[in-house]
């Protein structure tokens, strides 16, 4: 065990660290705001609506997570006509094109559950809004949305760790986050098991970080206090 | 089109033996995931604490860290591992290990910290009450786990176990990175051959989605069949 190269990687993977914690935060920004635009959308009556919100949620869920990076990384890049618009400025950067990736994927996952989460809310909860003539607006501000965030709780706290762990993907498309710059010591040094030690550590620190945030949001929230 | 034809011409061929590629080491991973699932969920489930830890600390680190760092881990420490144990006894030779051996293992241990996460809600959730009548008639662990608490636990573990499918599916993606020659391998080569991405990284995208359909359908029907008589 090279307990030296353990001590003087630490630092080079804490500062890499910085860039997983930038791709997830944005990520999960977004694809909050988009996943939130979708379960509305799945909400919807009309069936043309629901199918593309649904196909979207299927296309996104059922690929992993590296072909979408891929897709939109090298792939976008070949169509002339987007060379020409202002989004090249965007899609010609590896981190943009990463958090673009990462935003419609858990964008997807996160109006799945956003959506049972929706479903789940007993209609006599809002049939008591109506009948104190409560207009239809409020309900869905003041009563749905409050109610649906405490459900998806537990779930979407899942969520964040496993994009997390998406975050990792990032590393192949140049991007030097945790992975990458673990990946980069390994491959220099050809010393795995001390690399994954301490950057597997920082990943374990963050999951419970995030694990005891969420619970205690759910502790705060629960209806019986 | 023509650059999907089989032959020296188009890449359908090559794409079609990824694909039995990417399915036959989501199908290994998902049998040594079972393997470790069977250690590990009775330790979850034991008495002693210190085996609770063990079994804990396996599901607590695979699932807190990125499949990817799992994989570099196995990668570039796979033969090395092997190397030593070997020179244990006494074999001192350079040992090259199979990408599809290391890429199967490292997403088998992903995937049985899954398994084993199912397996442990599944038999918890089984009624005390039938633990207790097997032990009053007499039927000793092993029949009283076989027919008894397998049958059972297999229904309400088979929903959450296509789930798992689905992950162990997907994650063998990453496994391109070792240059095991499977869809994303192979799309990546296709797509740098041709100058094409969009095109090969769109079909691959489909090919998963016909993947995971496909799976969809018989875990459904499997469902259906364990689920007869409820």
């Amino acid at each position: 065990m090279d307990f030296d190269l353990m001590f003087t990687s630490f630092p080079k993977l804490l500062g890499a660290t910085v860039v997983t914690l930038k791709l997830l935060s944005a990520s999960l920004f977004f694809g909050l705001i988009i996943g939130l635009l979708f379960a509305i959308l799945r909400l919807n009556k009309n069936i043309l609506i629901n199918k593309f919100a649904y196909g979207y949620s299927y296309l996104f869920r059922g690929t992993p997570l590296l072909v979408q990076i891929f897709i939109i990384y090298f792939g976008l890049g070949q169509i002339e006509y987007l060379r020409s618009t202002f989004l090249w400025v965007i899609l010609k950067e590896p981190y943009w094109c990463a958090i673009i990736a990462f935003t419609l994927n858990t964008g997807a996952y996160t109006s799945e559950i956003l959506r049972s989460a929706f479903q789940t809310i007993k209609p006599g909860i809002i049939e008591a809004g109506k009948s104190l003539g409560i207009s239809n607006k409020i309900i869905f501000y003041k009563i749905q949305i409050p109610i649906a965030i405490r459900q998806s709780l537990p779930a979407y706290g899942n969520e964040i760790i496993l994009m997390m762990k998406g975050t990792s993907l990032a590393s192949t498309v140049t991007l030097m986050d945790l992975t990458g710059v673990a990946k980069y010591i390994i491959s220099t040094t050809f010393k795995p098991i001390e690399v994954f030690i301490v950057a597997g550590g920082i990943y374990l620190f963050m999951t419970f970080i995030i694990h005891n945030v969420i619970k205690f949001l759910e502790k705060k929230y629960s209806f019986n206090s | 089109m023509e650059l999907l034809a089989f032959g020296k011409t188009g890449w359908g061929d090559e794409l079609f033996y990824a694909t039995l590629m990417t399915i036959a080491v989501s199908v290994t991973a998902m049998f040594i995931g079972f393997f470790f699932a069977l250690i590990f969920t009775p330790l979850k489930l034991s008495k002693f604490k210190s085996l609770n830890l063990i079994g804990n600390f396996y599901t607590t680190v695979i699932r807190g860290v990125p499949e990817l760092l799992v994989i570099y881990l196995f990668f570039f420490g796979g033969s090395g591992a092997i190397m030593y144990v070997a020179s244990i006894f006494g074999y001192f030779e350079y040992i090259e290990i199979n990408a599809f051996i290391t890429g199967s293992v490292a997403i088998g241990i992903i995937s049985g910290a899954y398994s084993t996460e199912v397996f442990r809600g599944a038999i918890q959730s089984i009624d005390k009450g039938q633990f207790e009548a097997a032990k009053v008639l007499g039927i000793n662990k092993f029949t009283q786990f076989y027919k008894i608490i397998l049958p059972q636990m297999l229904r309400l573990a088979i929903p959450n176990l296509s789930n798992v499918w689905q992950i162990t599916l997907k994650d063998t993606s990453l496994i391109s990175v070792t240059g095991l020659v499977e869809i994303m391998r192979q799309s990546y080569i296709a797509a740098g051959s041709t100058r094409d991405p969009l095109f090969f990284y769109c079909f691959a995208a489909i090919l998963y989605l016909m993947l995971t359909y496909i799976s969809m359908k018989i875990i459904n029907r499997l469902e259906i069949k364990y689920s007869r008589g409820y």
